[in-house]
């Protein structure tokens, strides 16, 4: 029976030769994930189910990301409750502070995922290995506290729509853009309970940081998970990260798909979606004067090294407006300090930039860079729903780095191409 | 299982960040997270929700995070079901997991209006309009997601499977 990658790894970790969509599998989970917020409900659970033990050490990953280093006294009680259960039940990968970074941003560069793994995280945005030809996607706080404690979960096998990427990107067009295009195109519930399978000859040349940034916002167009074929770009980073091999699924050229959307990426402009909605997508060009109180760069979705070099290529010998904060925050201490090596740090500081720690930021508005009544902003991150980043009359606007560093300097919404 | 209540109305795309923003999940406490319910988009739904009440919405509610805390709030502020034309994918999971009960069902936009009375009977899925007498058919919930639901949730739904298996 033909398949597609998603149906071939539920399959492998149900124990059948092949699943079809909508049928219901239970199955093996290869990593469970929770951050300083999902983890304690979690853990709650996994008490009331009267566990004294998780399914298997070395396969539990809790990172505090959200609101760390703790923000007030109730966030340092919850991180303490995920702190103490990790010492507790001697959980191989927990990243005390300084050690962690933003969840998705860590596990891959860890070496935590492989291709083939089947991931389950307590957070929205675990369906961004998808972009390592994983499985991986969201649950709540009840289903991973029954899955620390069993290992297994169920999950109905989706439908998948398939995108497929041509054609030659323009200059500054990152996997921002793409995915940005892509939910405007799909609607954020376009793909909702299915499985997005991103291919085409464009996205064999993107770079693996443009993969994770589209892999994590499938999530913004409804779907389950996100996936890219696996192929020797991932070898090549994976190497040295990790000694577990993976399995390099392939969709069946004969796979049966719901939909199929052809996007010409030559004629995508660098994007930016408007409030309060990801699927409120506008070509930079058609965008009006937008004045900005503050940029952000940094999150799940751009926070790694080759957001913070298209920022600063932009931002070099430039300065951020004068009424326009800029925060910039790397996603982990890796890049951090890959960051400030390579003398990014440098122009991000000539450039009036605040640095911020390895953490969400302010993408969730409750830490680092709170948006007060009436600002606007324009952010890397991934949700720009009311209220997101502060105030509930406070407006978010999200784009990618090279938009965003522009944007900084501009004072107001605007591309590179005007500087 | 049958629950009356009043409506309180939400259009489509009633996403996480709306039912309970993040700056309040610094708590797990569901008292504390039923407070801040629908806090930014309707400040009075918490005092007034405690008297009991069914949410109606369009499209895609729930999408956004996987928050947990965001059924948690809507049930501990006093809702007794949610129904939608639709859910989005981790909110379903989530309110079933937690004991929310909620139902998709294809309805006109007028069909129900913010404030009227409706029943709800989750076996047969029959949503009655008691403003207007008119009925519709949601799909009704199979017996072991009532069962899980009249439990209160996963956890003391397995619980009491183990028990009774003893």
């Amino acid at each position: 029976m033909s398949m597609t990658i998603t149906e071939k790894i539920l399959a492998a970790h149900a124990g059948k030769s092949s699943v079809c969509p909508g049928e219901l599998v239970q199955v093996q989970v290869d990593l469970a994930l929770a951050n300083d917020i999902t983890a304690p409900l979690a853990i709650e659970v996994f008490h009331q189910l009267g566990a004294n033990r998780v399914f298997d050490r070395e396969k539990v990953a809790l990172v505090p990301d959200h609101f760390v280093p703790n923000k007030d006294i109730p966030s340092a009680q919850q991180a303490k409750i995920m702190e103490e259960f990790a010492y507790q039940y001697d959980i191989k990968h927990y990243f005390r502070v300084g050690e962690a970074g933003i969840e998705h941003v860590i596990l891959p560069e860890k070496g935590l995922v492989v291709p083939g793994d089947l991931v389950i995280g307590a957070d929205s945005h675990t369906c961004t290995y998808g972009a390592m030809g994983a499985f991986s996607a969201g649950v709540g706080s009840t289903d991973l506290g029954a899955i620390m404690v069993t290992g297994q979960t169920w999950l109905k096998v989706p439908e998948a729509i398939k995108v497929v990427y041509e054609g030659k990107p323009g200059p500054w067009i990152g996997g921002k853009d793409l995915i940005l295009f892509t939910i405007g195109r799909l609607g954020v519930q376009g793909a909702r309970y299915k499985t997005l399978e991103f291919t085409g000859s464009a996205v064999t040349d993107l770079h693996m940081d443009d993969r994770f940034t589209m892999a994590n916002m499938a999530v913004e167009a409804g779907a389950k998970n996100g996936i890219f074929e696996p192929d020797d770009q991932l070898r090549s980073y994976l190497a040295g990260r990790t000694d577990r091999e993976g399995v390099y699924w392939k969709s069946d050229l004969d796979a049966q798909y719901d939909e199929v959307v052809e996007i010409d990426v030559g004629e995508v402009e660098p994007q930016v979606a408007c409030p309060h909605s990801p699927d409120n997508v506008l070509p930079i060009s058609s965008m009006d004067t937008v004045p900005l109180n503050q940029v952000f760069i940094g999150s799940c979705t751009n926070g790694r090294m080759k957001d913070l070099r298209a920022a600063a290529d932009i931002l070099k010998g430039r300065k951020a407006a004068k009424k326009t904060r800029l925060i910039v925050i790397p996603g982990s201490p890796a890049i951090y300090k890959e960051a400030m090596k390579e003398g990014i740090f440098e122009i991000l500081l000539d450039a009036g930039a605040v640095i911020g720690p390895p953490s969400c930021g302010p993408c969730l508005g409750g830490h680092l860079g709170i948006l007060a009544k009436g600002e606007k902003a324009l952010s890397t991150t991934n949700r720009n729903f009311i209220g997101r980043m502060g105030h509930s009359e406070s407006e978010v606007y999200l784009a990618g780095p090279a938009v965003a560093a522009a944007s900084a300097v501009l004072g107001r919404i605007g591309g590179p191409e005007e500087l | 299982m049958k629950l009356k209540g009043s409506v309180w109305k939400f259009g489509d795309h009633i996403d996480t960040d709306l039912i309970i923003p993040a700056r309040f999940l610094n708590v797990s406490d569901k008292d504390e997270l039923a407070k801040n319910c629908f806090s930014d988009l309707r400040p009075d739904f918490a005092m007034k929700a405690k008297s009991g009440g069914i949410i109606v919405a369009g499209e895609n509610f729930g999408c956004g995070s996987s928050r947990e805390h965001a059924p948690i709030a809507i049930k501990a502020a006093g809702i007794g079901c949610v129904i939608a034309r639709s859910f989005a994918r981790i909110f379903y999971r989530n309110a079933f997991n937690i004991g929310l009960p909620i139902l998709e069902a294809s309805m006109e936009q007028d069909f129900i209006e913010e404030g009227d009375r409706i029943t709800v009977d989750l076996a047969s899925g029959e949503i009655r309009n008691e403003a207007n007498g008119k009925a519709i058919k949601a799909m009704p919930l199979p017996p072991f997601m009532r069962a899980m639901l009249e439990c209160g949730g996963l956890v003391p739904y397995i619980k009491q499977q183990a028990r009774d298996s003893k």
